[in-house]
């Protein structure tokens, strides 16, 4: 076996108006984990697409299993053993397991009529290899988020992949999953395959790797063995400097209350939900995705109904507004997708922060433009936004930029209350301390605040008190010294109470 | 240079096919570019131009209306009918109440209740085909005393040597254009199109906008009926049989997106005028009538091809 499988020599590739991608270069060597990280923006994407065949690259060329070669398309890729296992998985809810391992790629007679013990058997081999415990027949939609990804990972199997590259791929796991995907991925390193593995999760990336190669701005800034460096040398590669501060927490200076939430109820998603929040306060709200954390805080801004409950604003009883009154009161959520829920993407930075505030950015209903800049330019610079103008679609912007753009359309109004809702999912660890400073300084200017994160380092470092959430309920708050990650996953991992009622 | 050319021919392929057929129907045929012809395009455009004002405002929030062709058909019935009982200003009125009601209808299935909008206005059409019968019994209506009325001045009236529907046209394009363009009621009808669920979180109300998109549909129509019975001065049974489909072509050719959140009055305007002259046009080469649907088909399929070709260049960019 050669020691290199894959070789990207030189690889640039041209946007209008961008170099995503300048001069590229790096190897995978066989049964190798090799870490590619960078700030949102810095080309890690591009350079997986052009691996898999998404994209063509202007200049430079790929070197696979020592000859030039080009990769036309995604299945072509996947053909000669090049795998992309993206952060959203690319299957089809409705097929079987099987049907989706060899998705594209089925086997057929000369009729074109599938063959289907075939299909079935080859797939069964590959679930087998990986130790999956899921026959090759179920449904894809019946299965939880980590397994639909081991039918994903079944294809390097199937398709006896000799590079497999990873995207995000413990975004949404929870961390029994984490470990099992690990455990997978070392399978696959035994057998000599070569794997590429995304992630802004630094504790994974020196967990599990074994080399790190890091971009900026379309540029490789080095490759380094994970052994031979830390945490500090391989941020201030990708952002050019060093984090020390990596959480500020607000002074502990509370006000009166703004918002108390008492025994809010949703049949199936959660129960009896109460706690309160103060100025100047930032409470936050741990739990496992599908705790029912992103529903509460949505019923309480008025975009989902409740079945029961009450929400006192100010100390006065509210019932259960509609987003329309909760923004007009100075309530803000900032929410969970920023894509599908936060902000409209083909309109520029000057329209979605206007969008929740019409009336404000407008006299007799006419717009008024010249306010709409003034706020798009107070925001773009005092958030450093990077964007060409105001009506540059928010599409074209980095991950961080545009979540920048969704706390802008909020501030923009000088809300009481804001709910963040996963601020930092996804985006870069420039952009992330940013919100992090941000959070502590909207505490500080007595704003009530609250975080909403599945990250425990966060949750903790920003907030003032936790609420632990776990299958639609409450089951836990600390404060002061009580807030340790220990307290935090017992009271998430331990809980046993009654399911939410049906 | 090959890629400038082939650029250019991307994003104006259809506009230069346009200039194309112009300039073959002009060699062709002399009638095409005197003015007496143009002036009779824009007149015929102002009816379907009209509608489609109201189309493009539906269309931009990512939803359709079939229901315009019969709804055009009932409200000239019903505008010429009222004329005869009540005069020419009650008829007017009760007309465009009629739109904005049945609009309303449609709005408050689709935007309201939730239902999909193809099927809403497509049973729409079929169910106020079945009600132009039901009023005016299966028989042609037509405007009595013609001679003695002023109605007919929204269609055959000119002023300042312009048809009377042309400048009706143009003004409620500048209109539609402004709302779109300057209001916050434009402002919400691209938020919804571009981004329902965003748009909701950002505390519009999406359902009512949509609401509001089919009541600017069913009021249009109805000023193009009242400018269709003034021309006919009478209404037949199946007077705007087909036109929801040459009105979306127009939209979709002006390059205004059925996905929503993108596109625009003046687009709608130019596609519109397009298509009235290649209607036109093939008339006057001698082609037909039942051509125009054979092209009205190409159009269609060749605009909506366009647009999914933009937004895939999007995507992958």
């Amino acid at each position: 076996m050669q020691d290199v499988i894959l070789k990207v020599d030189g690889i640039t590739k041209t946007f209008p108006g961008v170099k995503a991608l300048d001069n590229v270069s790096f190897d995978i060597r066989p049964g190798e984990v090799h870490a590619l990280v960078g700030e949102n923006g810095a080309g890690k994407s591009t350079l997986m697409k052009v691996l898999a065949g998404l994209h063509q690259p202007d200049g430079g060329e790929i070197v696979y299993l020592g000859e030039p070669t080009n990769v036309s398309n995604p299945l072509d890729a996947r053909q000669k053993g090049i795998l992309l296992i993206h952060q959203e998985l690319s299957l089809s809810p409705e097929l079987s397991v099987a049907e989706n391992i060899y998705l594209g790629a089925w086997p057929t007679n000369r009729f074109g009529v599938l063959r289907k013990k075939e299909l079935r058997r080859n797939a069964s081999a590959a679930l087998e290899a990986l130790g999956c415990g899921f026959g090759p027949d179920v449904r894809v939609g019946t299965l939880s988020v980590a397994m639909q990804q081991m039918v994903e990972i079944a294809r390097a199997e199937a398709f006896r992949a000799n590079v497999v590259i990873f995207d995000e791929p413990t975004a949404s796991l929870t961390d029994a999953e984490k470990e099992q995907l690990f455990h997978t991925i070392r399978g696959l390193q035994a057998r000599g395959v070569g794997i590429v593995y995304i992630s802004h999760k630094m504790d994974e990336i020196f967990d599990i790797t074994d080399r790190i190669t890091v971009l900026r701005d379309g540029q490789v800034q080095g490759t380094i063995d994970t052994a031979d460096t830390d945490l500090n040398n391989v941020t201030r590669m990708m952002i050019g400097r060093t984090l020390d501060a990596y959480f500020v927490k607000a002074k502990a200076e509370f006000g009166a209350e703004v918002l108390r939430v008492e025994n809010l109820t949703k049949t199936g998603l959660f129960r009896e939900v109460s706690f309160s929040v103060r100025e100047g306060e930032v409470l936050g709200l741990y739990g496992l995705v599908g705790a029912g954390r992103s529903e509460v805080v949505e019923t309480v801004f008025g975009v989902r109904r409740a079945d029961a409950g009450k929400v006192y604003w100010k100390g006065g009883d509210i019932g259960l507004p509609t987003p329309r009154q909760s923004i007009d009161m100075g309530m803000a959520l900032v929410p969970e997708s920023r894509k599908e829920q936060g902000l409209v993407l083909m309109m520029g930075g000057r329209e979605n922060t206007s969008l929740p505030h019409l009336s404000m950015f407008s006299e007799l209903s006419v717009m008024n433009k010249s306010k709409e800049l003034a706020a798009f330019e107070k925001y773009r610079s005092a958030l450093s936004i990077k964007t060409t103008g105001p009506d540059q679609a928010v599409s074209q912007l980095s991950g961080g930029n545009q979540q920048k753009f969704v706390l802008a359309k909020w501030l923009c109004a000088d809300p009481k209350l804001i709910i963040l809702d996963e601020p930092t999912r996804g985006i870069d660890v420039g952009s992330k301390s940013a919100i992090h400073e941000l959070i502590a300084h909207l505490a500080e200017q007595g704003l009530a605040v609250v975080v909403i994160s599945s990250e425990m380092p966060e949750v903790l470092g920003v907030s003032h008190r936790v609420l632990a959430m776990s299958e639609g309920a409450v089951v836990a708050e600390f404060g002061g010294a009580q807030m340790t990650e220990e307290n935090l996953i017992d009271a998430v991992s331990h809980h046993r109470g009654p399911m939410v009622a049906e | 240079m090959g890629q400038l050319i082939k650029n250019v021919l991307r994003r104006h392929g259809l506009l230069l096919a346009f200039l194309v057929f112009l300039a073959v129907v002009a060699v062709n045929a002399e009638a095409f570019l005197t003015p007496g012809n143009i002036l009779d395009v824009l007149r015929q455009v102002s009816i379907t131009g009209m509608m489609a004002l109201g189309v493009t405002f539906v269309v931009l929030t990512g939803r359709l209306d079939l229901s315009v062709g019969s709804l055009l058909t009932l409200l000239t019935v019903i505008v010429v009918d009222q004329h005869n009982i009540s005069g020419p200003f009650p008829a007017i009125v009760m007309t465009l109440l009629a739109g904005a009601a049945i609009g309303a209808f449609n709005g408050l299935l689709i935007g309201f209740v939730g239902l999909n909008a193809l099927i809403v206005t497509l049973a729409m059409l079929s169910f106020l085909q079945g009600l132009v019968l039901f009023y005016s019994g299966g028989s042609n209506v037509n405007v009595q005393n013609a001679q003695d009325t002023w109605f007919a001045v929204f269609g055959r009236g000119s002023f300042l040597g312009l048809p009377v529907p042309v400048l009706l046209f143009l003004s409620g394009a500048i209109v539609a254009g402004l709302v779109l363009a300057f209001t916050t009621f434009g402002r919400r009808i691209y938020a919804v199109g571009g981004n329902e669920t965003a748009s909701i979180f950002s505390g519009i109300n999406a359902p009512w906008t949509v609401f509001w998109t089919y009541v600017v549909s069913g009021l249009t129509t109805a000023i193009a009926a009242v400018i269709m019975g003034s021309r006919v001065m009478g209404a037949q049974n199946t007077i705007g049989q087909g036109y929801e489909l040459t009105v979306l072509a127009g939209v979709i050719l002006g390059g205004t997106s059925l996905l929503g959140g993108s596109g625009s009055i003046w687009r709608t305007v130019i596609g519109i005028s397009m298509l009235g002259f290649i209607q036109n046009g093939l008339l006057l080469l001698g082609y037909p009538y039942y051509v125009q649907w054979l092209v009205t088909w190409a159009v269609i399929i060749i605009a909506v091809w366009i647009d999914l070709g933009a937004k895939r260049g999007r995507i992958f960019a």
